[in-house]
C-alpha cells in the first residue's frame, strides 16, 4: 500500500509539471490558435530565473586571506556575498537560502515580459500562417533560446536547492497506519501547482477580463464587433501562459537541477498531454497531465519494467494512441477545434 | 615499331630488382613506411580534436579543448612547457613534432556516435588530420575508434570508461589512457568494504548503454567478491531526468546501499533525487544507508552541489595530487585559464603528449610506427605515477584514485578529497579477462 501511494505521489508530482505546461499550451492555442513549441523553453527560462536570482544574491566581494592558499598556492581570495555584508551574516544567509521562493516574485514580471515580447515580436506574424509554419518557427525559437541559455550558463546542471526548512523528508499517513516518506519540497510543488491551476481557472471564470477572454475563445469576431480589443487581451493571456510555465520551472529547480535542455524534455510529453486532454480544453489538459504523470510513475516501477521491458518509455504514447482511437478529440476535447 | 626483346641478363636483372622490392618490407621497420593516410606535408602537422562542443557534455568538451590547446602550445615551445618538464621521456624538444609545427582542427561530437564519426571523417578527409583524439562518452569513443581504424589514422581516446573500448571493441589504431569500469571496481570495492562492512545489500541503477552495463558488471563482481549481495539492477533510459519512480522501490527492496552507475546529468539528477528521498538518513537493519557513485567527475560534482558530500567514488586523476607532473600541469592550466583542470582535460592533454612522444621516438607519423612505439611503453611524470601502455589491448595501467565528496570545501573547485591512491597492481587484469573478452586488436592500418 505504501508503495502504491508513493507512486501516486510521484505521479502527481510529475503530473503537476505536465499539467502546468499543458495548461499554458492550451491557453495559447485556445486564444491565439498558435501551436507554441517554444513553451518548453519558457519552463526552462523560468528555472533559469531562479538560477539568475541565486547568482545575483551570491554576488560577492573578495578579501584576501593570507592564512589560506588557493589551488595555485597564492593567498586565498575569500568571497563574501554582498547581502551578508548589507543585512548581516544570518539574515543574508537566510535570504540566499530562500532564493527559490523569492524567485517566484523575480520571475513573474520577467516571464510576463518574455511572453509579451515573444508574442508581439514574432508569433503575431504567424497567426494567419498554417500550423506547420507556426510549429517550425516556435521550435526554432525554442532552440535559439536554449542555446542562449547554454552560452551564458553552460551545459551542466546548476543546483538551485530548496530552503533548508523545506528540503527534508516528511512522513505522512501515520494516522492511517501508513509510513510514507516523501520529500517536503515535492509536496510543496504539488500544492503550489494546485494553487496555480486553481488561480488560473478562477481568473478566467470569475473576473471580467477572464469572461471577455472566454468569450473571445468562443467567438472572436463577435467580441471584436462589440468594440473590445480582444487581440490585446489575448496578448496578455500569452504573457500569463508564459508566467505559468515559468513559475512551474522556478519551483521545479530544487527537484531536478536546471539545465538548458530541460524544456525540451518536457515539451513533447506536454504536447501529448494536450492532445490526450483535448485540444483547447483547459480542464482536459490538467486532467490528462495528472493522469499521464501517475501512469508513467507506475510504469517505471520494477514490477512493470520487469513484466514488460521498456513500458516506462512508451506508456504515455501507448495511452495517447488508445485515447485517440477511442475518443478522437481527446478526453475533454470539443467539436470543431483544429478540425478545419 | 620496335619489338620487345628479352635477354637472359635483362630477365635476371628485373627478377632481382623485383625480389628485392618484395622482400624490402621485411627488412625495414614500420618507421620507414612511406605511404600512410595524411602524411604531413611541408612544415606543419595537423591534429584533430573531436570533442563535445554542444549537447549535454559541452562543458567537459570545452575543458578538453582547453587542454588540447595548452598541449599544442607546449609542443610548439610556447608557454611554460607544462608536463613536458616532468615527462620521463625527453625526446620532445618544444619544436613541434619531428620539427613540424603542430596545428589543429576541431570537431563537435555532440555526444552522438553518428555526429562524432561525421566530424572525425571530415577532419581526416578534408583537413588532413593525422591523429584524432577526444570525446566524453564510450559510445562515441568506440564509434570513432572504429572509423580511425578503417581510415588508417591513430585514435587517442579522451574520456571513455567502458570496458569495451579496450575490450571487445579494441582496435590496433586506438589507445586509451583513461581508466575503465573494471579498474573502478577493483579500486573502490576494498574501500567500500572497509568503510561500510562486508555484509551489505546493493541496489544498482544503471544507465542503459555500453558504459553503464560494463561498469555495473564490474562493480557488482568486485563487491560480491568481498561478500556484498546485489539485490537488484535496474536499467534506466539515458534520457531520464526524474528518477523518483526508480528511487521509491529502493526503499522497499531491503537494500542498504544504492550504487548509481550514472554519469553527467543522469548522475546529478539521480543523486539529487536519492538524497531528496532521504535515503542517506535511512537505517536498514541497523546499518546506515549509503550511496555510491563509482565514476566521479569534478565538473559533474559541481552540478550535484551539496548532495555529493560524503559520497564515495573513483576518478582517473585529481588536480590536488602532489606529484611533480600534476603540479606542473595545474600550474600551467590554472595560470592560463584561472581554474584547475578536470580529469577530462588531464587525460586529453596527456594523450596528446603521448602521441607526439611516440611519433618522435618512432621518427615517423606512420600509424604503424606510432603503434609500435606506444605498445608496451612505460612512462612516468604525467600525473598518475609509473604507467604502462599495455601492448595486448592498448589500455594504460596506472594508479586509480578513490575519492569522496568533501564535507567542508574551501573553494568552488575543492569538491573531492582523495581517500586512497590505489596502486596499479591492484587494478591490473589479464588481457583475456572475461569482462574484456571477444575482441581482437587486429593489425594496425596505415591507410593510403
Amino acid at each position: 500500500m505504501d508503495a502504491i501511494i508513493l507512486q501516486i505521489l510521484n505521479g502527481l508530482d510529475k503530473g503537476s509539471a505536465y499539467a502546468l505546461i499543458a495548461l499554458g499550451l492550451t491557453l495559447i492555442f485556445g486564444t491565439l490558435g498558435v501551436v507554441n513549441f517554444a513553451h518548453g523553453a519558457l519552463f526552462m527560462i523560468g528555472a533559469f530565473c531562479s538560477v539568475t536570482l541565486s547568482k545575483l544574491l551570491n554576488l560577492s566581494f573578495e578579501t584576501v586571506d593570507p592564512t589560506q592558499k588557493d589551488f595555485l598556492g597564492n593567498p586565498l581570495k575569500v568571497k563574501t556575498p554582498y547581502v551578508q555584508e548589507w543585512f548581516g551574516p544570518e539574515v543574508g544567509a537566510a535570504i540566499i537560502d530562500w532564493s527559490v521562493p523569492l524567485a517566484i516574485l523575480f520571475a513573474i514580471p520577467i516571464m510576463l515580459a518574455v511572453g509579451y515580447v515573444m508574442e508581439r515580436g514574432l508569433i503575431k506574424h504567424f497567426y494567419k500562417r498554417p500550423h506547420a509554419d507556426q510549429i517550425l518557427v516556435t521550435f526554432g525559437l525554442a532552440i535559439v533560446l536554449q542555446e542562449i541559455v547554454k552560452f551564458y550558463f553552460g551545459a551542466n546542471p546548476i543546483q538551485t536547492p530548496a530552503p533548508d526548512a523545506l528540503s527534508g523528508v516528511a512522513t505522512i499517513g501515520g494516522s492511517f497506519g501508513l509510513n510514507i516518506s516523501y520529500p517536503v519540497w515535492r509536496l510543496v510543488y504539488i500544492a503550489f501547482s494546485g494553487l496555480l491551476i486553481f488561480g488560473a481557472f478562477a481568473f478566467l471564470q470569475f473576473t471580467t477580463f477572464g469572461m471577455v477572454v472566454r468569450a473571445g475563445m468562443a467567438d472572436r469576431e463577435t467580441v471584436q464587433l462589440l468594440g473590445i480589443d480582444i487581440d490585446r487581451r489575448f496578448t496578455i493571456m500569452f504573457g500569463i501562459a508564459a508566467a505559468i510555465a515559468g513559475l512551474a520551472g522556478v519551483m521545479y529547480g530544487p527537484i531536478n537541477a536546471p539545465n538548458y535542455h530541460m524544456g525540451m524534455d518536457f515539451l513533447v510529453l506536454s504536447f501529448v498531454v494536450v492532445v490526450v486532454g483535448g485540444m483547447g480544453s483547459l480542464p482536459g489538459a490538467v486532467l490528462a497531465g495528472f493522469l499521464l504523470g501517475i501512469l508513467e510513475a507506475f510504469a517505471s516501477t520494477t514490477w512493470a519494467t520487469t513484466t514488460i521491458p521498456g513500458i516506462n518509455q512508451i506508456i504515455i504514447y501507448l495511452v495517447a494512441i488508445i485515447v485517440l482511437l477511442t475518443r478522437p478529440r481527446g478526453l475533454m476535447g470539443k467539436k470543431g477545434v483544429m478540425e478545419d | 615499331m620496335t619489338k620487345p626483346t628479352l635477354s637472359r641478363r635483362g630477365v635476371l636483372k628485373t627478377g632481382a630488382a623485383a625480389g628485392v622490392g618484395l622482400a624490402l618490407p621485411t627488412y625495414l621497420s614500420a618507421a620507414s613506411h612511406a605511404g600512410f593516410t595524411n602524411a604531413p606535408q611541408g612544415g606543419t602537422v595537423t591534429l584533430g580534436f573531436n570533442v563535445p562542443q554542444s549537447g549535454p557534455y559541452a562543458d567537459e568538451g570545452a575543458d578538453e579543448l582547453r587542454a588540447y590547446q595548452l598541449a599544442v602550445e607546449h609542443l610548439n615551445g610556447e608557454g611554460d612547457g607544462g608536463m613536458l618538464q616532468t615527462f620521463s621521456s625527453k625526446v620532445l624538444e618544444g619544436n613541434g613534432i619531428l620539427g613540424k609545427k603542430v596545428e589543429y582542427v576541431t570537431g563537435d561530437t555532440q555526444t552522438k556516435s553518428d555526429a562524432a564519426r561525421a566530424s572525425a571523417k571530415s577532419m581526416i578527409e578534408k583537413d588532413g588530420a593525422v591523429m584524432i583524439t577526444g570525446g566524453s562518452s564510450s559510445g562515441v569513443a568506440i564509434a570513432v575508434q572504429g572509423l580511425c581504424q578503417e581510415a588508417g589514422v591513430i585514435f587517442m581516446a579522451g574520456l571513455t570508461h567502458s570496458n569495451d573500448t579496450t575490450g571487445k571493441d579494441k582496435k590496433a589504431n586506438g589507445f586509451r589512457h583513461f581508466f575503465n569500469g573494471y579498474m573502478s571496481g577493483a579500486a573502490l570495492a576494498p574501500v567500500l568494504a572497509a568503510q561500510y562492512g562486508n555484509d551489505r545489500k546493493a541496489y544498482h541503477l544503471t544507465a542503459d548503454y555500453t558504459w553503464g552495463w560494463t561498469q555495473q558488471e564490474s562493480i557488482a563482481a568486485a563487491t560480491e567478491a568481498l561478500g556484498w549481495q546485489t539485490v537488484n539492477n535496474v536499467l534506466t533510459p539515458l534520457a531520464q531526468t526524474d528518477f523518483s519512480s526508480y528511487i521509491a522501490p529502493v526503499l522497499n527492496s531491503g537494500a542498504d546501499v544504492l550504487v548509481l552507475n550514472h554519469y553527467g546529468g543522469n548522475m546529478v539528477n539521480s543523486l539529487t533525487n536519492a538524497v531528496q528521498f532521504g535515503l542517506r538518513e535511512k537505517i536498514i537493519d541497523g546499518k546506515q544507508f549509503e550511496i555510491v557513485v563509482p565514476l566521479f567527475s569534478r565538473l559533474m560534482a559541481r552540478g550535484a552541489g551539496e548532495n555529493i558530500k560524503g559520497i564515495l567514488g573513483s576518478t582517473n586523476w585529481h588536480w590536488s595530487l602532489q606529484d611533480e607532473g600534476t603540479k606542473a600541469f595545474v600550474q600551467s592550466f590554472g595560470t592560463k585559464y584561472g581554474f584547475p583542470p578536470s580529469q577530462a582535460a588531464h587525460t586529453c592533454y596527456v594523450q596528446t603528449l603521448l602521441y607526439a612522444d611516440a611519433v618522435a621516438r618512432a621518427g615517423s607519423f606512420n600509424p604503424c610506427a606510432v603503434v609500435e612505439a606506444l605498445e608496451g611503453f612505460e612512462f612516468d611524470g604525467l600525473g598518475n605515477g609509473p604507467t604502462l601502455y599495455r601492448a595486448e589491448d592498448h589500455q594504460c595501467f596506472k594508479d586509480v584514485l578513490v575519492v569522496r565528496g568533501k564535507e567542508n570545501p574551501t573553494s568552488e573547485f575543492d569538491l573531492l578529497e582523495v581517500v586512497e591512491v590505489t596502486p596499479r597492481a591492484q587494478v591490473e587484469y589479464a588481457p583475456d579477462h572475461p569482462m574484456f573478452a571477444g575482441g581482437n586488436l587486429g593489425q594496425c592500418n596505415p591507410g593510403a
